[in-house]
């Protein structure tokens, strides 16, 4: 445990000198503070939106940023020192791959969860302040947790890119691709799919197909709360599926649990 | 051996293609200093990796002060080890001292502890410094306070004196000795390096994954038969003349003569009452070195029955 720690420790530590958790927390502070004021600038009027669209706005933004973040944080955490000779070092030290592996998730999505929590938070502060009603922490609650579920789980397929890659500049590449992959290329396919498919494709298909996608979860998490009325196509069909928040969000777990198992069993069997 | 440190038997590793190590017979006593020659690819990392329990052996047995390195169990006696791996970047934007004590701290030791090592290798003036600006030689001696981390019992060390400057590797010999005095076994691993003799047991000469020689120096410099060189001074002309002397003169006015007849000739140049200066040099661990590579290169090329053999010390 105490391995864990240190590493962790020092991967946060890390994450605070490269100003990583200052940039992602102003970003997500900006971004929800912005649309929650101004997200009705479009239909003529500045002042606070509703709950509904500021959630529905800040969720198809957040859904491109935090694959991203997570992915740049995280893309060269094994590589790097690879390349640099630290990881044969470490692994000669009282510490095992799993350890290794655990800490720096630990410390790097410590570093995704609390700007997560401190940026999206601030502007969850700001609506209750103004409207002074438990319903807005409450959605911001699921929002921040899913947000940060995300997160976590693009940071574990970075680590997977990042132990399958030989070089820093691959792994890049890589995840550049995975993040274009999740966050445009499956929606448009899905889209082809159901304009394409012929007999149509039946609700719980789709929502089956959505669950690949742990950027569509994190889209239905948060849609699944919210009146209907500010949500349209086929995103409306599936919320319409009966699936829980709370069960959206086991499967989302899944979604950081699975990256994580399948990274610490390709360390297990990496070449060093 | 039962008191070996580390202990080699047998001990095969191959990748996909290259057989890295082939039937290594190793064993390493306690307080003992085992210099470790070969040219890059020889297998000298493989070897250290194994010692280390990084990667396991195909085949043969590998124990490390009683355990087999590559398994769990023995995982705790890894902060009795260090190890200075040849080419390592440590993070560039921690300071020294953040970067030992991130190291300390995962062998269970304290940034006291970090502070004592910098002082110790000579760079705790700069250690509230990040590492991007250090020299090559601070880095060096960052990575050698690493290994020394935890008074370790087995210290491997790969080329643990490239870019130190003659000063440095003079205090970094005298750590070794000091370490060996307290017990510690040390493998130094290296291209062949001049001064490095009197501070190491024995030499290990290793080839494309096979032992080509084990043992001491003296030990090593007899089974070569390497010749001593003997320069004579206020001997001009007379050498030439000597019927004993005439057959060891080189060209260029030294005498080379086998080591079991260089106090007869010794004898010989002394008697001369002309002698003004005279200098003798045993066969040095480079020329040994040489010798045994040479020796596979030429056994190499007499099975291959080419004729581009480059044999030749």
């Amino acid at each position: 445990m105490r391995e864990i720690i240190t590493v962790a420790n020092k991967e946060f530590q890390d994450g605070l000198r490269n100003r990583w958790l200052l940039s992602i927390t102003l970003i997500f502070a900006v971004l929800s503070v912005g649309l929650t004021y101004f997200g009705a600038a479009a239909s003529g009027t500045v002042g606070l939106t509703s709950l509904s669209t500021t959630i529905a706005s800040l969720a198809s933004l957040a859904v491109f940023l935090i694959p991203l973040i997570a992915l740049l944080l995280s893309y060269d955490s094994f590589v790097g020192e690879q390349e640099g000779g630290t990881l044969l070092l470490l692994l000669t030290y009282p510490l095992s791959k799993n350890q290794l592996l655990l800490g720096k998730f630990l410390g790097q999505g410590g570093i995704i969860a609390l700007a997560t929590t401190l940026g999206f938070g601030a502007s969850a502060l700001l609506l209750f302040i103004q409207h002074n009603d438990i319903a807005i922490l409450q959605t911001f609650g699921y929002f921040i947790v899913s947000a940060t579920l995300l997160g976590l789980s693009f940071t574990a397929i970075a680590y997977m890119i990042s132990l399958v890659a030989s070089e820093k500049s691959k792994a890049a590449g890589v995840a550049l691709i995975t993040w274009f992959f999740f966050a445009l290329v499956f929606d448009l396919a899905l889209l082809a799919l159901l304009v394409g498919a012929e007999t149509g494709l039946s609700q719980s298909a789709l929502t089956q197909i959505m669950m690949l996608n742990p950027a569509d979860i994190f889209r239905l998490v948060n849609l699944a709360g919210l009146d209907s009325a500010d949500v349209n196509g086929a995103l409306a069909i599936a919320i319409k599926a009966n699936l829980t928040q709370g069960q959206l969000l086991f499967i989302l777990v899944a979604w950081v649990a699975a990256p994580l198992a399948i990274a610490s069993l390709i360390f297990k069997n990496k070449k060093l | 051996m039962k008191n070996s440190v580390v202990s080699l038997e047998n001990v095969s590793k191959h990748y996909k293609s290259l057989q890295a190590l082939s039937s290594i017979n190793l064993q390493l006593a306690q307080g003992e200093v085992l210099g470790l020659f070969g040219h890059n690819g020889a297998g000298k990392t493989t070897m250290m990796k194994l010692i280390l329990g990084v990667i396991s052996a195909d085949a043969g047995d590998v124990t490390v002060m009683g355990m087999k390195p590559d398994n769990k169990a023995a995982w705790h006696m890894r902060a009795k080890m260090g190890y200075l791996p040849e080419n390592v970047m440590f993070y560039e934007q921690l300071t020294g001292l953040e970067v030992l004590t991130y190291f300390a701290r995962l062998k269970g030791k304290s940034k006291t502890h970090a502070k004592a090592l910098l002082e110790q290798v000579g760079i705790a003036h700069a250690m509230g410094r990040q590492v991007k600006t250090y020299s090559k030689g601070m880095r060096q001696r960052l990575g050698l306070a690493q290994a020394f981390i935890g008074e370790p019992k087995l210290l491997l060390l790969d080329e643990p004196t490239v870019g130190l400057d003659p000063s440095a590797t003079a205090e970094f010999y005298q750590s070794v000795d000091q370490l060996k005095t307290q017990g510690t076994s040390v493998v130094l691993c290296s291209h062949v390096l001049p001064g490095v003799e009197q501070h190491i047991d024995r030499a290990m000469i290793i080839s494309g994954g096979n032992t080509l020689a084990l043992g001491t120096i003296a030990e090593l410099r007899a089974q070569a038969n390497l010749p001593t060189q003997i320069t004579p001074q206020g001997l001009n002309g007379v050498l030439a003349d000597d019927s004993l002397l005439k057959p060891y003169l080189a060209s260029t006015g030294q005498l080379v003569v086998p080591e079991q007849e260089k106090l007869m000739v010794l004898r010989h140049l002394l008697a001369d009452d002309s002698l003004q200066d005279i200098a003798v040099e045993s066969a040095n661990l480079e020329q040994v070195y040489q010798y045994y590579l040479a020796k596979t290169e030429r056994s190499k090329a007499d099975k291959m029955t080419t004729n581009n053999s480059q044999a030749g010390a």
